[in-house]
């Protein structure tokens, strides 16, 4: 029996599922509440991952990619940069693709590209760029839909593990953090509140292209994010869940390569 | 896929070349931005036109701005609450054709100063003999704004003070005196506000004031119910002050009208600016909000509309605290800056300067954000800013002044700031939850900005080049031809700091006009009155304020530089009543001071 056209929607095999609820983040949070800081910045950001994923995509693979996964980075880069100047939008869109087909170690690519970019570009233009820092408006409800839909879709797709140990990671951290430090520890929580956060939590820890393959090492390793977040963040750095992504991340997917390649390969002998 | 290496390292060497571009881009804007950073008076005359010597001293203006102690429950973020109250406001109280200053401090019990001119080169603080320095006294809070209007048209202006506390109104009884007439105007009891202006809104010739709340009415920030006091966002917050436009009745009575017109909102106002925007011949009314959108309030004589989305500069969110316009393009049109935040590696709000997009006016006027286009988009964290002709070459200039706490040079409190500010209402509203700053700095110790307008759409920052060298805690700034010599002096009040004056020294080869308005039909100080000067093939358009800037209130004389062998054609001025009057060829170099007609 064929599947409810919703279920294959909601499905682990639909690629445009992410894309689509970025989307829906972007054009709620920019019509509700003005998030983005212009239609133009995001646009560029948005297209030059496209263009950069489709020419890089046709010269090193042959054939043109699927661009879900550029779309995400270019609408991540749209919505997450702030910057009053329009060269950081092209400019880490660029790099976040590049870093896909610069940066591989047998066949797979390092960094989440979006990490990678605004990683790159908060730590050498700092001047000229920060990220999303505004709220979700006054209301909770906002922010109520967008974590319970972000947890149905990433169940859907499987990675909510992911999400779910990061969370519990941080929130445990953030109790330790005001202990250690004696900030009340609704300071230390308020940043999961922000939608900077929410995107981190379902896009960028959870990208299937740069995570370790094994579920129970993809939670040790998000877990190892919240740890060299919580290093950072004591440390006052402003973007540690950024830096401690693109610490965390390559290193992780270099060791799980590492094991993957000297797994011993069965050889079935012909009857 | 391509076999050969080749394109691989291709893309390597781009890729790398790309990632490394930003340090390129920063060397690049940091050689562009700058002039030089030391003060040399003849290389800043011959390069600039002008230069600035600090004089407060000198002058006899010794005062250090205290700030207020409030609530013991706000200690462990007291810094950077208790961080207003310092600003100033030129008057000539006494009629005797020379600026005074006055200047409002904020500790308990503190005085309030009004310098008054002696003429030669110095000031005298007579506030104590004339009655409006004990101001400050527990109970009745401490002061915020002071603006100055000639409520009842006898030719004094008389003194209206905010505070965050009970407002107070003084009549001036003909320069030797203020008498209180507070209660008999029926101010609130008690409002937390640190903007307030006069304008005629509905051009009846008699002054109406408007005053922007900042915190809640109802919050007494030194016996606090709760420690829920503090904003619900940092970009959408709602429960801030109220607003209050007192609309003059005559004979000393004034009734509150501002919701009966449409001004309904709570946001954290710090700073307002009337100004006829859209050439209607009345003013209209931008106000500019902390933790939140700027709001434009369309003034048609008798109610007013929110414009804010409409005309653009409604939309996005920052941490407005300052609205000043100038026609920077001498094309006739004002445009409005307004400061924001900015901190490298945390925040880039960058301040706005509104300018009304090409074809577009009246009532479909729609403005566009050139801050970063003109190059006067970052400032640090922005307070008060000004135009003014400081090179008196025929162009508008911008002098903003910065910084928020300066307490330990080494420690910064911006971390956990963007902390605790990135979160939930529910978290951010409540002081208790604010990190404690710990003597730590927040966006302390900051350079200046005068940026020079070089007349072709740039701006050039030249403050440390020219003089402006203090890195105080800026709040005001108010400019005036303080000893009547024909160039703009800057006067600017610091948090927990001295006031400064900038003595101003311009090049004699760069002429300059002045024109002295005072109204008839319309009300006595002119303010709203326009005067469009038109000289060399370009016009310049001014305006007489009522209080423009972040708590601040230039002289009311309309300054124009004129540039080198300047060709007047005429000056038309429209006054609040209607009435347009135009002088031909008026002289350079001449103060001119003008009656409106009968």
């Amino acid at each position: 029996m064929p599947q409810a056209s919703w279920k294959r929607f909601f499905s682990p095999e639909n690629r445009y599922l992410a894309p689509a609820f970025i989307t829906c983040i972007l054009l709620a949070g920019h019509l509700s509440f003005g998030i983005l800081e212009s239609y133009k910045k995001t646009g560029i950001a948005i297209v030059a991952a496209l263009l950069a994923e489709l020419i890089l995509g046709r010269i090193f693979t042959g054939k043109f990619p699927n661009l879900a996964s550029a779309y995400i980075s270019g609408i991540s880069v749209g919505i997450l940069v702030r910057s009053p100047a329009v060269w950081p939008y092209l400019l880490c869109a660029v790099v976040s693709i590049m870093s896909k087909y610069v940066l591989r170690v047998k066949g797979r690519h390092m960094w989440n590209p979006s990490n990678f970019g605004i990683s790159v570009l908060l730590f050498l233009a700092p001047e000229t760029v920060a990220t999303l820092s505004i709220q979700w408006g006054n209301y909770l409800l906002p922010m109520i839909v967008i974590w319970c839909l972000g947890s149905v879709i990433i169940y859907r797709v499987r990675r909510f593990h992911i999400t779910a140990t990061y969370v519990t990671s941080f929130i445990a951290f953030a109790f330790m953090r005001s202990w250690i430090t004696g900030s009340p520890w609704q300071s230390e929580i308020a940043p999961l509140t922000g939608p900077m956060y929410q995107l981190f939590i379902f896009f960028m820890v959870t990208d299937p292209k740069t995570t370790v393959r094994k579920k129970f090492w993809q939670c040790v390793v998000v877990f190892l994010v919240a740890v060299v977040e919580m290093i950072l963040r004591l440390n006052q750095v402003v973007y540690a869940p950024f830096y401690a992504l693109f610490l965390v991340g390559p290193t992780a997917m270099l060791i799980d390569i590492c094991f993957e390649s000297r797994r011993p390969t069965t050889v079935v002998a012909p009857v | 896929m391509p076999r050969s290496p080749i394109p691989r390292i291709v893309l390597g060497v781009i890729f790398g070349a790309l990632v490394l571009s930003p340090m390129v881009i920063r060397r690049f804007e940091a050689r562009r931005g700058a002039a030089k950073s030391i003060l040399d008076a003849q290389t800043a005359l011959g390069r600039h036109g002008f230069y600035f010597e600090e004089v407060s001293k000198a002058a006899g203006a010794n005062f250090v701005h205290q700030a207020p102690t409030l609530d013991a429950r706000l200690n462990h973020i007291m810094p950077q609450v208790a961080s207003m109250g310092a600003s100033v406001s030129i008057v000539d109280f006494d009629r005797d054709g020379w600026p005074d200053i006055y200047v409002t401090n904020s500790g308990e019990g503190s005085k309030n100063a009004l310098y008054r001119n002696m003429h030669d080169g110095t000031f005298k603080d007579v506030a104590e003999d004339m009655g409006v320095a004990n101001v400050n006294q527990p109970g009745v809070g401490v002061s915020m704004c002071a603006v100055w209007g000639d409520y009842d048209n006898d030719g004094y202006e008389d003194l209206l003070l905010v505070k965050w506390g009970r407002p107070e109104l003084y009549h001036n009884d003909a320069g030797h005196g203020f008498t209180r007439v507070t209660d008999q105007v029926g101010l609130p009891r008690w409002v937390n506000a640190n903007t307030a202006l006069w304008f005629d809104y509905d051009g009846d010739g008699l002054l109406d004031f408007f005053i922007g709340g900042y915190y809640s009415e109802d919050v007494d920030l030194w016996h606090l119910a709760n420690t829920r006091m503090m904003p619900d966002s940092f970009e959408y917050a709602k429960n801030g002050g109220r607003k209050y436009l007192f609309h003059n009745l005559g004979g000393g009575k004034f009734e509150e009208v501002a919701e009966k017109v449409g001004i309904n909102s709570h946001r954290w106002t710090l700073a307002a600016s009337a100004a006829d925007l859209r050439g209607t011949g009345r003013q209209d009314l931008f106000v500019a909000n902390d933790y939140g959108i700027s709001e434009l309030y369309f003034n048609d004589g008798k109610r007013f509309r929110e414009v804010g989305e409409q005309t653009g500069v409604g939309f996005a969110p920052k941490s407005g605290m300052n609205a000043a316009v100038g026609d920077i393009f001498n094309q006739g049109r004002y445009a409005v800056y307004v400061s924001n935040i900015s901190e490298e590696g945390v925040l880039i709000q960058g301040n706005n300067l509104w300018v009304p997009k090409e074809g577009t006016s009246g009532d479909g006027i729609k403005y566009e954000n050139l801050a970063r286009d003109l190059g006067v988009e970052i400032g640090g964290w922005s307070f008060g800013a000004q135009f003014g002709d400081f090179n008196n070459d025929g162009t508008l200039d911008l002098y903003l002044t910065n910084g928020y706490v300066s307490l330990d040079r080494n420690k910064s409190y911006w971390y956990d700031f963007s902390k605790i500010a990135g979160g939930h209402s529910m978290i951010i509203n409540d002081a208790k939850n604010w990190p404690a700053m710990e003597g730590r700095s927040l966006s302390g110790y900051q350079p200046k900005r005068l940026w020079l307008n070089d007349g072709a759409g740039k701006f050039v920052n030249v403050a440390q080049a020219v003089g402006i060298t203090d890195t105080y805690d800026g709040r005001s700034v108010a400019v005036a031809d303080l000893w009547n010599r024909g160039v703009l002096d800057v006067v600017v009040a610091n948090e927990r700091g001295p006031l400064l004056i900038y003595k101003n020294n311009v090049t004699p080869e760069n002429q300059w006009i002045e024109f002295e308005l005072e109204g008839t039909a319309s009300n006595r100080s002119a303010i709203g009155a326009q005067v469009t000067l038109f000289w060399n093939g370009q016009h310049q358009i001014q305006e007489v304020s009522g209080g423009t800037g972040f708590a601040a209130q230039n002289q009311r004389r309309l300054h124009f530089g004129l540039g080198k062998f300047p060709q007047i054609e005429k000056a038309v001025i429209r006054w609040p009543s209607g009435k347009t009057q135009t002088i031909d060829k008026p002289a350079a170099v001449q103060l001119h001071k003008i009656k409106e007609p009968a």
